[in-house]
C-alpha cells in the first residue's frame, strides 16, 4: 500500500530523518512509535507533502507520490489528521465535514453563485453524507455547534470524520490519542478498528503504548531520525534495542 | 436557505422604496455612490472576509473598469454595455495572471504586492496622457442606455446601480453558502488542513481574487457611465484603504455588513458637514470608537441590538 524508501530530511545542519524505509500493508493498522524527537511527525509531514524531502521515494499503490502537494494526494486517496487538531474553528461541525467532501463535488464558481439545479442537488447530497459521517464517529448531535467550541475529544472525532469524508484509501493519524482520557482513548481504538474494517489502511503515530500494542498489526520504531526496528507488536516488545531506546540506555 | 432568501427580499424592498422617501435631490445622488461602493466592498469582502487574503489594490481594478469603459466608448465609439463586458473580461484575465504569482505571498507581503500593483496602475492613469487625459481627467463619457431608456437622471441611475448591486449581493451570498464558500473559509481558518482535504488552495485564492477584481471592474464601468467624467485621483491608494475600512467596519465575512459599511462611510462625511472644519476629526474618532467597541463590525452591533430588543419583548420575537 504505502512504501517509504530511504527518506532523508535535513533541516539546515540537522538530519531529522536518515534513510528511513518501511512498508504499510493494505488493510492493516501500522503504528509508528519512538521517543520525542525521533522524527515521527516529520515523516508524516513528508509523506503528506507538507515538507519537502531531501532524498528518498514514497510509493502509494505502485504510484510514485514523492513531492506531490497535499491537495493532489487527497485526490489519490491519502489523507491525514493533525496532532494539534486543525479544525476550521469558525465553521459548524457539519460544515467542517462538508469541506472534507470538497473533492466529492464539482460545482464551480458560476453554478454556485447562480444556484443552478445540479448544484442544489449536490449540496443536498453533501449535507446528508456529512451527517452520516458524524453518525459514524458518534457526534451527530453536535452538527450545528461551532467547531471552536467543541471539547478536545469531540474535536478529535470531528477531525477523523472530516478526513473520512475524503473517502481515503490510506489515512495517516498523528497522535490521535493525545489529550484524550482513558475512556476516550478506548473509544478511539474501537473507531480506528471500525475504519480499518471499512477498507481504509491506517498508519498512526502514537505515544500511548497500550493503544498501539492493542490495535496495531505492525509497528515501526524510529529513534533519532533512524529506523530502529520493524515488526509485530510482540516482536517489538521483546526487542532489546527498542527497550534500550525507551529506557534511555546506550 | 429560506431565511437568506427572506433577508434578501427585505433588503431589496428597502432599497427599492428608499427613493420615494428621500424625494430626489442631493441625497439620492449620494445613495447612487453608496450602491457603487457596496459592490466594491462586497467584492473585497469575498477576498478578505472569506478567503482571508488582503488586497490594497482594489481601487486599481475599479479604475481600470472606469478607464477601459471610458476610452472604449468615448474614443472608439463602442456601446457602453459592450465596453463594460470587454473591460470585465480584460481585467479578469489580468487579475488571474497577476494573482498566480502574488497570492503565493501571505499577510503583510501580500498587502505590499497588491499595494504596488495599485500604485503602478495609478501612475499609468496619470502619465499615459494620450489615452487617459492624465491628471486633468477624462470627460464626455456617454451614459448607460437600454434601448430607448437613457439613465440620465439621479433616480434612473439609482435603479440601475442598485439593480446591479443587488445582483452582486445575491450572487455573493449564494457563493458564500456553497462548497466554494466553505472551502474559502476553510483556507482562512487553516490552509494546511484545507489542502490536506483536497482543496486546491492556491487556485481557489487566485479565482476569488479574479472574481473580486471583475466585480470591482464592473462597478468602475458603471461609475464612469454614471458620472461621465473620471480622473485618476478617484482610484488612488486612499480609496483602496477606504474600501478596506468599509469592509472591516461593516463586518468581515458578512455580505450585508459590507453594505452597511459602504453606506456608513459614504453617508457619514455628508452628515458631518455640520461640524465644518472638525468633520475629519469626528469622522476619525467615530471609526476608532467603532473598531474598539464593535470589533465584529456593524453586523455585530445589529446583533446586540436585536438581542436587547428580544429581552425587552420576550413574547413577541421568537
Amino acid at each position: 500500500m504505502l512504501e517509504v524508501h530511504g527518506v532523508t530530511c535535513v533541516f539546515g545542519g540537522l538530519t531529522a530523518l536518515d534513510e528511513v524505509s518501511f512498508t504499510a500493508r493494505a488493510g492493516e493498522i501500522t503504528g509508528v512509535i519512538g521517543p520525542n524527537g525521533a522524527g515521527k511527525t516529520t515523516l508524516f509531514n513528508i509523506v503528506t507533502g507538507i515538507y519537502t524531502r531531501t532524498a528518498g521515494r514514497i510509493v502509494l499503490d505502485d504510484c510514485d507520490i514523492s513531492g506531490l502537494p497535499p491537495e493532489r494526494l487527497a485526490r489519490l486517496g491519502l489523507v491525514r489528521t493533525f496532532q494539534n487538531i486543525e479544525l476550521f474553528g469558525q465553521m459548524t461541525v457539519l460544515e467542517n465535514v462538508m469541506v472534507g467532501l470538497h473533492t466529492r463535488s464539482r460545482s464551480g464558481f458560476l453554478s454556485c453563485a447562480c444556484k443552478l439545479p445540479h448544484h442544489l442537488a449536490e449540496e443536498k447530497r453533501i449535507r446528508s453524507q456529512a451527517f452520516e459521517l458524524l453518525e459514524f464517529v458518534g457526534i451527530p448531535d453536535l452538527a450545528d455547534t461551532v467547531a471552536a467550541n467543541l471539547p478536545f475529544g469531540k474535536g478529535r472525532l470531528l477531525e477523523i470524520a472530516r478526513a473520512l469524508a475524503v473517502q481515503p484509501r490510506l489515512m495517516l493519524m498523528d497522535e490521535p490519542a493525545a489529550g484524550l482520557n482513558s475512556r476516550e482513548t478506548w473509544q478511539l481504538g474501537e473507531l480506528i478498528r471500525k475504519i480499518r474494517e471499512n477498507g481504509v489502511t491506517v498508519v498512526l503515530v502514537e505515544h500511548d503504548m497500550e493503544l498501539v500494542m492493542d490495535i496495531c498489526d505492525a509497528i515501526v520504531v524510529l529513534n533519532l531520525g533512524k529506523k530502529l526496528a520493524e515488526g509485530t507488536p510482540r516482536q517489538i516488545q521483546e526487542n532489546p534495542e527498542v527497550i534500550a531506546a525507551y529506557l534511555g540506555e546506550g | 436557505m429560506r431565511r437568506e432568501l427572506l433577508k434578501f427580499a427585505l433588503f431589496s424592498a428597502l432599497v427599492l422604496t428608499v427613493p420615494a422617501l428621500v424625494k430626489g435631490g442631493y441625497l439620492l445622488n449620494v445613495l447612487v455612490f453608496v450602491g457603487i461602493n457596496t459592490m466594491l466592498a462586497v467584492a473585497l469582502n469575498l477576498l478578505l472576509g472569506f478567503a482571508g487574503q488582503i488586497s490594497l489594490g482594489q481601487a486599481a481594478f475599479y479604475g481600470l473598469g472606469a478607464y477601459l469603459s471610458g476610452v472604449l466608448t468615448t474614443t472608439h465609439g463602442w456601446n457602453p454595455w459592450t465596453a463594460l463586458c470587454a473591460a470585465a473580461v480584460a481585467v479578469g484575465l489580468l487579475a488571474f495572471v497577476i494573482g498566480l504569482p502574488i497570492l503565493k505571498l501571505k499577510g503583510h507581503y501580500l498587502a505590499m504586492a497588491t499595494l504596488g500593483f495599485g500604485i503602478i496602475v495609478f501612475i499609468v492613469f496619470n502619465e499615459y496622457v494620450d489615452v487617459t487625459g492624465g491628471p486633468s481627467g477624462f470627460p464626455g463619457i456617454p451614459g448607460m442606455q437600454i434601448g430607448d431608456l437613457r439613465f440620465d437622471s439621479d433616480l434612473k441611475s439609482y435603479y440601475l446601480i442598485w439593480g446591479m448591486a443587488l445582483l452582486v449581493i445575491l450572487l455573493a451570498v449564494n457563493l458564500t453558502q456553497s462548497r466554494i464558500g466553505r472551502a474559502l473559509r476553510a483556507i482562512h481558518d487553516s490552509e494546511v488542513a484545507a489542502r490536506v482535504l483536497g482543496v486546491n488552495a492556491r487556485l481557489l485564492k487566485v479565482q476569488v481574487f479574479t472574481c473580486s477584481a471583475v466585480i470591482s471592474c464592473v462597478a468602475g464601468s458603471l461609475y464612469a457611465h454614471t458620472v461621465t467624467f473620471i480622473s485618476p485621483s478617484t482610484f488612488g491608494f486612499h480609496f483602496s484603504v477606504e474600501l478596506l475600512t468599509m469592509v472591516i467596519i461593516g463586518g468581515l465575512g458578512s455580505i450585508y455588513g459590507s453594505c452597511l459599511g459602504a453606506a456608513l462611510l459614504t453617508l457619514l462625511p455628508e452628515f458631518l458637514r455640520t461640524f465644518q472644519d472638525y468633520d475629519i476629526v469626528v469622522y476619525g474618532l467615530l471609526l476608532i470608537l467603532m473598531t474598539m467597541f464593535l470589533p465584529g463590525g456593524l453586523v455585530q452591533g445589529g446583533e446586540i441590538v436585536w438581542r436587547w430588543l428580544r429581552q425587552l419583548w420576550p413574547g413577541k420575537a421568537g
